[in-house]
C-alpha cells in the first residue's frame, strides 16, 4: 500500500465536513477508522453475531474463534511470548486501572512509593491516586527537563528503596517525547521493580517488541490505532497475570462458583469478566492487519517526515511557540500563539476544517509545570500529508489576522 | 455564520484587556468557577453593601477570549446594580445564550444589551457556550454564598 493513497482507505475523508475538506490533526486523541474496520463491525453484526466463549452453537463457536484470532494477532504484533499475555479491556485507561488495582491490592501498603513522571496522562495518575487515598501510598514524579523530555537520570533520581512500581508513558501526548523505556526497564529490573508502560501514543506509531522492551505491563488503546472505541489491551507477563488477583468479577472469569466459595478461570479469562466488546475486538484485528500491511517502519518514516516538515513550517511562523524540543519525538506538535488562547485557536482553525485539540490534553501536572493553562496540539496519523500541514499553517495565519497580530 | 461574528471587535478588546481584572480588599462575597474540560478558571469577588447593591466587583482567572470578555463585560454591567437586578440580568443572559433570540430585561439599557449580545455568537459553537457562561454561573454562586465550586459541565 502506498502511503500517499492511504487517505482513500478512510471513508471520513470522502465527504466534506462543514463544507471543508477535513484536515484531521487530532490522532493523538483518537484516530479515524479505515473502511476495513468499519465494514468488519457491520459484517459481524449482520452476518456473524453471537456472544463468545459460552454457547456451543455454530455462531458462538465461530465468533469465539474470531475473537481469539485478534488475541493472536495482537500477540504477534507486539511480540508477546504467549497469547494468554494479551488481556482485552475497554481501553488503555482500564488496562492501567487493572494493574493499579490488582498490583495495589497485593503489593502496596502504607508508605510505599509509585514512580510516575510529570508528563503522564491523567489515566496514568488518577488510578494511582486512588491507592494514595485508600492505602496511604506515596506518588513520586520524575521531572521533565527544559526540552520536555524525561531522561533515564530523572527516573533514577526518584527511585528509592520504597519504590514498588514504575509507570511511565512511552510517548508523551503533549511534547511528543519518546521515553527511553528499554533503559528504564533495565534500570528498574536491576532493582527488582516492575514497570508499566502507558503505550497509548506508542502503539499507534512505534514498533513494539515486548521481548526487547521487557516491560512487565504495556497498556494499549485500540481507538488510537485505527481501531474501534471501547477496546484496549493490557499486555502483562504471564507471571503477573497468574500472580495478581482478578480485577472485575462476573461471568466468564470463573472456574467454579459455590455458595461457600469461588475459583477463578484460567488466563486470559480471569481478567475478562462479563460480555466483552466482541465486535470491537474482532474489528480490531482489521486495524492490526491494516497497520501490518502498511508496515510500522513505513508509518514511522512517514510520520517523522510530517513532523520534521511541520516543525520547520511552524518554527518559521512568527508568534508560534512550540512546546518542548525532545531529541526523540513522535508526531505531536503542541504550540501556543502569543496573544491567542488555545481554545480560540481551535475554534478558528475548525472554521477551515482543520481539526486540532486545545486544552491541557489530560495532562494538568505537565501544564502546571510548563506554567501554561492550555496548549493547542496538532497530532499526526498515517493519513496526513504535507498539504495538511500547509493548511494548518494557513489557518494559523488567519487566526493571527483575526486577533490583529 | 462567519467566525468574525464570534470574534467581534468588542470581544477581542475585552478579551485582550479585560476590565475589572484582579482582586480588591474589602470584598464580602466570592466564588470560584472551573471549566474542567479545558482548565479555564475564574474567581469572582464582589462587595454587596447594606442596601444589597453591588458596590464593587472584580475577577481573577485565565481563559480564552470568549470567557475573559464575558467576565469583563459582566463585571462592568452589574456594578452599581441591586442583587435582585443582578440575578435578573444573569437569568436573562443565560436564557439568551441557551435559547432566546434577545434579552428581555428592562434593567439594562439598549447599549448595554447590544454589548451583551456581542456574546450571542457562541450559540453557534456549542462547545464554546461554557466559556461564555462560566463567570455568570460563578457570579450567581458568589451571591448565593455557595461554597460549591462551579463547574461548567451540566
Amino acid at each position: 500500500m502506498k502511503i500517499d493513497d492511504i487517505k482513500r482507505e478512510f471513508p471520513i475523508f470522502d465527504d466534506k465536513i462543514q463544507n471543508n475538506d477535513l484536515v484531521y490533526l487530532d490522532s493523538a486523541n483518537s484516530s479515524q477508522k479505515p473502511r476495513v474496520v468499519v465494514d468488519r463491525i457491520y459484517d459481524f453484526y449482520t452476518k456473524e453475531f453471537s456472544n463468545v466463549g459460552r454457547s456451543v452453537h455454530y455462531l458462538a463457536v465461530a465468533a469465539t474463534n474470531l475473537y481469539e484470532q485478534t488475541r493472536v494477532s495482537v500477540q504477534k504484533y507486539i511480540n508477546a511470548k504467549d497469547k494468554d499475555e494479551i488481556v482485552f479491556t475497554k481501553g488503555a485507561t482500564e488496562a492501567i486501572n487493572l494493574v493499579a488495582n490488582t498490583f495495589g491490592q497485593k503489593y502496596l501498603s502504607e508508605g510505599d512509593e509509585v514512580l510516575l513522571t510529570e508528563l503522564e496522562h491523567h489515566s496514568n495518575y488518577v488510578p494511582w491516586h486512588f491507592l494514595r487515598k485508600a492505602k496511604n501510598i506515596k506518588i513520586e514524579f520524575a521531572e521533565i527537563n527544559d526540552d520536555g523530555e524525561v531522561t533515564l537520570e530523572a527516573i533514577e533520581k526518584k527511585i528509592t528503596n520504597k519504590t514498588k512500581i514504575i509507570s511511565v508513558s512511552h510517548l508523551s501526548n503533549v511534547t511528543g517525547a519518546i521515553l527511553p523505556i528499554k533503559e528504564i526497564v533495565q534500570l528498574a529490573h536491576s532493582k527488582n521493580i516492575p514497570v508499566l508502560i502507558d503505550g497509548c501514543q506508542g502503539a499507534p506509531h512505534l514498533k513494539l517488541d515486548m521481548q526487547d522492551i521487557d516491560c512487565d505491563f504495556y497498556a494499549i488503546s485500540g481507538h488510537k490505532m485505527y481501531g474501534p472505541t471501547g477496546i484496549g489491551v493490557l499486555y502483562a507477563k504471564k507471571k503477573w497475570l497468574e500472580d495478581l488477583p482478578p480485577y472485575q468479577g462476573g461471568g466468564g472469569m470463573i472456574n467454579e462458583v459455590k455458595k461457600e466459595g469461588i475459583t477463578y478461570g484460567e488466563l486470559p479469562n480471569k481478567y475478562e469478566a462479563g460480555t466483552m466488546a466482541t465486535a470491537q475486538v474482532i474489528a480490531f484485528n482489521e486495524s492490526i492487519k491494516f497497520m501490518e500491511k502498511i508496515g510500522i517502519q513505513n508509518i514511522e518514516k512517514h510520520e517523522k517526515e510530517l513532523l520534521d516538515y511541520g516543525l520547520e513550517k511552524l518554527r518559521k511562523n512568527n508568534s508560534v511557540n512550540i512546546i518542548g524540543n525532545p531529541k526523540e519525538k513522535g508526531g505531536v506538535i503542541s504550540f501556543t500563539i502569543e496573544g491567542v488562547h488555545p481554545h480560540d485557536i481551535a475554534t478558528i482553525l475548525d472554521e477551515d476544517g482543520v481539526a486540532i485539540r486545545a486544552g491541557h490534553h489530560c495532562c494538568q501536572i505537565l501544564h502546571d509545570k510548563l506554567n501554561l493553562p492550555a496548549t493547542a496540539r496538532a497530532s499526526f496519523g498515517v493519513y496526513n500529508t504535507k498539504d495538511d500541514i500547509d493548511k494548518l499553517d494557513e489557518a494559523i495565519n488567519k487566526c493571527k489576522k483575526i486577533f490583529n497580530l | 455564520m462567519d467566525i468574525k461574528d464570534l470574534y467581534q471587535e468588542i470581544i477581542l478588546d475585552h478579551g485582550k484587556n479585560p476590565r475589572n481584572l484582579g482582586k480588591f480588599d474589602n470584598y464580602n462575597k466570592d466564588a470560584k468557577g472551573n471549566n474542567p474540560l479545558c482548565g479555564d478558571n475564574v474567581h469572582v469577588y464582589l462587595r454587596l453593601n447594606e442596601n444589597k447593591k453591588v458596590e464593587d466587583i472584580a475577577f481573577e482567572g485565565h481563559g480564552c477570549a470568549i470567557s475573559m470578555a464575558s467576565a469583563s463585560i459582566m463585571t462592568d454591567m452589574v456594578r452599581g446594580k441591586e442583587e435582585k437586578e443582578v440575578k435578573e440580568i444573569v437569568t436573562d443572559f443565560l436564557g439568551m445564550i441557551k435559547e432566546k433570540d434577545s434579552l428581555e430585561t428592562n434593567i439594562l439599557k439598549d447599549d448595554e444589551k447590544t454589548k451583551l449580545m456581542s456574546l450571542s455568537g457562541v450559540k453557534q459553537y456549542p462547545m464554546r457556550v461554557k466559556c461564555a457562561t462560566l463567570s455568570w454561573h460563578t457570579l450567581t454562586s458568589a451571591l448565593d454564598n455557595s461554597d460549591q465550586i462551579i463547574k461548567t459541565e451540566e
